[in-house]
């Protein structure tokens, strides 16, 4: 289907207008960016549940369920307030439809899921799955990414997302029909397969260098950070002493008594204050670990560059020596050393039949790798155009968030400073009284 | 001597000062009879009131009220004035303490202090003295002044040189902590309205040799001096001790204790903060490696990082507070508080000695009159002793309780003002970077907004 040409307005790579070829999946469709589906309807992960059930080892296992709902837009521009459509979702199901998404869009930056285990932990913040406060976590973060596909200007248009949003039973059944699970594999072989590509787009050259770095820069931070909040931890909580040992000395003394154990509280309070600080700071960090995770992919996008260039000087390469072949056998000349133009020198050329039908197997040959190559450059064309557009949005979406993300940073940080400052003019009132 | 002292008390009491240095509950200060005690209602250590022991009882809980005392406030606030920088303003003398310098000798190496002295007291010639003094001259000053007076409270001096801590006796830190704690010594002498007036403090203060006066004193055999260095060499204990002295026995020991726990605690935070601080220190500049990857973000990257190496340096700052501030104040009362019971033991072996001395008094069988007579005499000399002790311990554990009260209160308030402090500049740091970041708020693109 013809594609819009308002989205490719960052697309400067000079390609070739594209024409949309993506599988004949029928779910695809390549719409404008104004009617993506998230303003048609709004999409939210509202709550979370525990249910057991028997696992893929026949074992009885605990797991959590997401709430998936969805309203139209239009419902709530009007000003009504209609019950949402819903139904419950597990976090595996999320990930197939990830891995679904990204092996039909092997040109967009798709968003990440929230982490699968608790990583970058701070020692008292918990690793287990099964905790409240990382369940509710994730729940943001699943509705993070349903709100970002479903207003991604091309995956938002898929069908089958629209299926992961609105039908409970049957969407596994579709998933699974559009053969995704084995391009699933392929492309992860791919990903890790090393290959020489000798031309590739310098663009993305630079972008996978930057994916690596931008992945490092990342996993450094979270991990400072995890160790600065657990410092922070220590310091609040060994305050809490203070306030034990004032109010056994305020026992000993008339006079500054009163003063002592007052302080003694603030001191309490300040030490239990540090549990909420970290526990709100943990929101940062994930929006940090967002962006750790869409590093892989963007650099997964740029691999998938590199090996559609790579398959393409394959075919070059093959169609440019089965042409030499072609030559060499029409006129007889050797122009490189060869075996068999050493033996039709000593021993003569052929007889004229098999000659002919070897030419004319080459011919086919030949044509076919011609169509072949037509396909591979198209496709890398149509990939370096997409993908590039893609990367473009996904840099001004990941400038907007982190510079949000740091704004937020300082406000949390500005809040500890405003408790600090409380609880000490209060602990610094009670010492007056002293 | 007895009545000397009760007279000077006497006049103590009328004359005390009401204000506390801040807060202080209404004025309750008189005397009662001739034995000069705070009569402070509520506070009173009044030898009649069980209830005073109480508050020692292991189940005393802390919504009970508190009973007595121990100790009660200061009589002497008016030779307590306002602290600065370098020493006590008291009426009539100001000490400092400084210039550490190494002196080495064949045999040893050392370090010694100038002391400097400024003065308009009348019983000393001139107005200003400095005079050069080690440590060691400062423990023979604080034995001189235990000799004479046993059953008063001295302010500790610096411990020597400890090992455990790995601190070296020429690091700079060690220094400077001792320095100040050797002028607090000097000032709480300067303070001290008996001590103050003894006539090796003015040695110390002022002559330029000390070896001379070191060989002169009093038979350090004396009882006296047994007594100072904690030997009893009495095979008794003492009997029974007063009431008072047992509920300042008991003070002592919990207090003790709590300086103990608030001084470990005191370590401990520095110890954490110390940690955090080295997080911290790799922490920030992270963003700023992160900033020279990026081209939009570079700047709040930038920014961040910025704000918090200006955080980490405060912390470092109020981590100097703690450190130099509250911690050596902790750590001076933890001393006290061995003083106390040292104090206590002194007076119990004055005691004893009069106990014993009497029991062989009334035991003995009339021998020799001559012999009774002596032993009278000896008697209701001890026993003056034990009136005398008595007094000056009472009296001077009133005016210690005060002084205590002043200092860990002024400390305390100190720390909490820093910390306020503290997070009052973070703040500053933080809302800096915040308004910086304030842009005009930016287009959205036709559906392709991604929320957070």
């Amino acid at each position: 289907m013809a594609e819009d040409r308002r989205d490719r307005s960052g697309c400067t790579s000079g390609s070739e207008p594209i024409e949309d070829d993506l599988d004949d999946n029928e779910n695809t469709t390549m719409v404008g960016s104004a009617s993506t589906l998230s303003s048609r309807l709004e999409v939210s992960v509202a709550e979370t549940e525990k249910r057991s059930g028997k696992n893929a080892m026949n074992m009885q296992e605990m797991f959590t369920v997401y709430l998936v709902e969805t309203r139209p837009m239009e419902a709530l521009a009007e000003g009504r307030n209609p019950a949402p459509d819903s139904l419950w979702r597990r976090y595996s199901e999320f990930e197939v439809l990830r891995s679904y998404l990204l092996v039909t869009y092997p040109a967009i930056v798709v968003s990440p899921l929230p982490e699968k285990r608790a990583e970058f932990v701070w020692h008292k913040l918990s690793a287990d799955n099964m905790d409240p406060d990382f369940v509710e976590r994730r729940r943001v973060g699943l509705e993070n990414f349903l709100q970002r596909v479903t207003s991604h200007p091309v995956l938002s248009h898929d069908n089958i997302l629209y299926q992961f949003l609105t039908e409970e039973q049957g969407w596994k059944e579709a998933v699974y029909e559009t053969g995704f699970q084995d391009k699933a594999d392929s492309r992860l072989r791919a990903l890790s397969a090393t290959f020489r590509v000798r031309n590739p787009d310098k663009r993305f050259v630079e972008m996978k260098r930057y994916s690596d770095e931008l992945q490092t820069h990342t996993s450094q931070l979270l991990r400072a950070r995890a160790r600065v909040a657990d410092r922070l931890y220590g310091v609040y909580k060994v305050h809490g002493n203070y306030g034990r040992v004032f109010s056994e000395w305020s026992v000993l003394e008339k006079q500054m008594g009163d003063g002592l154990q007052s302080a003694g509280h603030h001191m309490d309070a300040y030490a239990a204050s540090i549990d909420d600080i970290l526990e709100e700071a943990e929101h940062y960090g994930d929006q940090l670990k967002e962006y750790l995770f869409y590093a892989e992919a963007l650099r997964a996008v740029c691999r998938k560059h590199e090996l559609s260039q790579y398959e393409l000087e394959v075919a070059s390469q093959d169609l440019v020596s089965k042409k030499q072949q072609r030559e060499e056998l029409a006129t007889g000349s050797v122009r490189t050393f060869s075996l068999k133009g050493m033996t039709s020198k000593l021993f003569g050329q052929e007889a004229p039949e098999p000659r002919e039908a070897r030419l004319h197997l080459l011919e086919e040959q030949i044509s076919e790798g011609e169509e072949a190559v037509k396909e591979r450059r198209a496709e890398c064309q149509v990939h370096v155009g997409s993908a590039w557009v893609d990367v473009l949005r996904f840099r001004q979406q990941k400038d907007r968030d982190i510079r949000e993300a740091l704004i937020g940073y300082a406000l949390m940080q500005i809040n500890l400073c405003k408790k600090g400052v409380q609880m000490w003019s209060n602990t610094k009132e009670c010492f007056l009284k002293m | 001597m007895g009545s000397r002292w009760e007279a000077e008390w006497k006049h103590s009491c009328a004359t005390a000062a009401l204000g506390r240095g801040g807060v202080s509950p209404a004025d309750r200060g008189s005397c009662v009879g001739t034995r000069c005690v705070a009569d402070l209602s509520g506070e009173v250590l009044d030898l009649e009131d069980d209830e005073d022991l109480e508050v020692f009882s292991k189940k005393a809980s802390r919504a009970s009220g508190r009973s007595v005392v121990h100790p009660p406030r200061s009589m002497v606030n008016q030779y307590r004035l306002e602290e600065d920088e370098g020493g006590v303003t008291t009426k009539d003398i100001f000490i400092t303490v400084d210039h550490p310098e190494s002196h080495v000798t064949a045999i040893e190496t050392f370090i010694v202090y100038r002391v400097l002295t400024r003065t308009t007291r009348g019983d000393f010639d001139s107005s200003e003295y400095e005079v050069q003094r080690r440590y060691q001259d400062f423990l023979w000053l604080k034995g001189k002044l235990e000799e004479a007076h046993p059953t008063l409270i001295i302010h500790p001096l610096p411990e020597k040189f400890v090992m455990k801590g790995m601190v070296e006796r020429f690091n700079e830190d060690f220094i400077e902590t001792r320095r100040r704690a050797l002028q607090t010594f000097l000032s709480k002498l300067a303070e001290h309205p008996l001590l103050s007036q003894s006539p090796q403090f003015k040695v110390f203060l002022t002559e330029q040799e000390l070896t001379a006066h070191k060989k002169q004193g009093p038979n350090f055999l004396s009882r006296v001096g047994a007594a100072v260095r904690g030997v009893t060499f009495s095979v008794r204990g003492v009997r029974s001790r007063p009431e008072e002295f047992e509920a300042m026995q008991e003070y002592a020991d919990h207090f003790g204790n709590k300086m103990a726990s608030l001084d470990k605690i005191t370590q401990r935070i520095v110890k954490e903060q110390k940690e955090y601080l080295e997080e911290l220190s790799q922490y920030g500049p992270l963003y700023a490696q992160w900033a020279d990857l990026e081209t939009e973000l570079t700047e709040p990257l930038r920014g961040v990082a910025g704000c918090l190496d200006l955080c980490g340096r405060e912390t470092e700052e109020q981590l100097h507070h703690l450190t130099e501030v509250l911690e050596p104040t902790l750590h001076q009362y933890l001393l006290c508080a061995d003083t106390l019971k040292t104090v206590l033991r002194r007076r119990d072996h004055i005691q004893a000695e009069f106990e014993a001395k009497n029991d062989a008094l009334t035991s003995s069988s009339s021998s020799k009159k001559v012999d009774l007579e002596t032993l009278k005499e000896e008697v209701a000399c001890l026993e003056e002793r034990v009136e005398n002790a008595n007094t000056a311990l009472r009296g001077d554990w009133s005016r210690w309780g005060g002084s205590m009260r002043t200092d860990l209160r002024d400390s305390l308030v100190a720390t909490a003002h820093k910390n306020v402090d503290y997070y009052e500049k973070c703040l500053a740091v933080w809302e800096t970077f915040l308004l910086s970041q304030k842009t005009p708020p930016c287009q959205e693109e036709d559906g392709a907004h991604p929320t957070t």
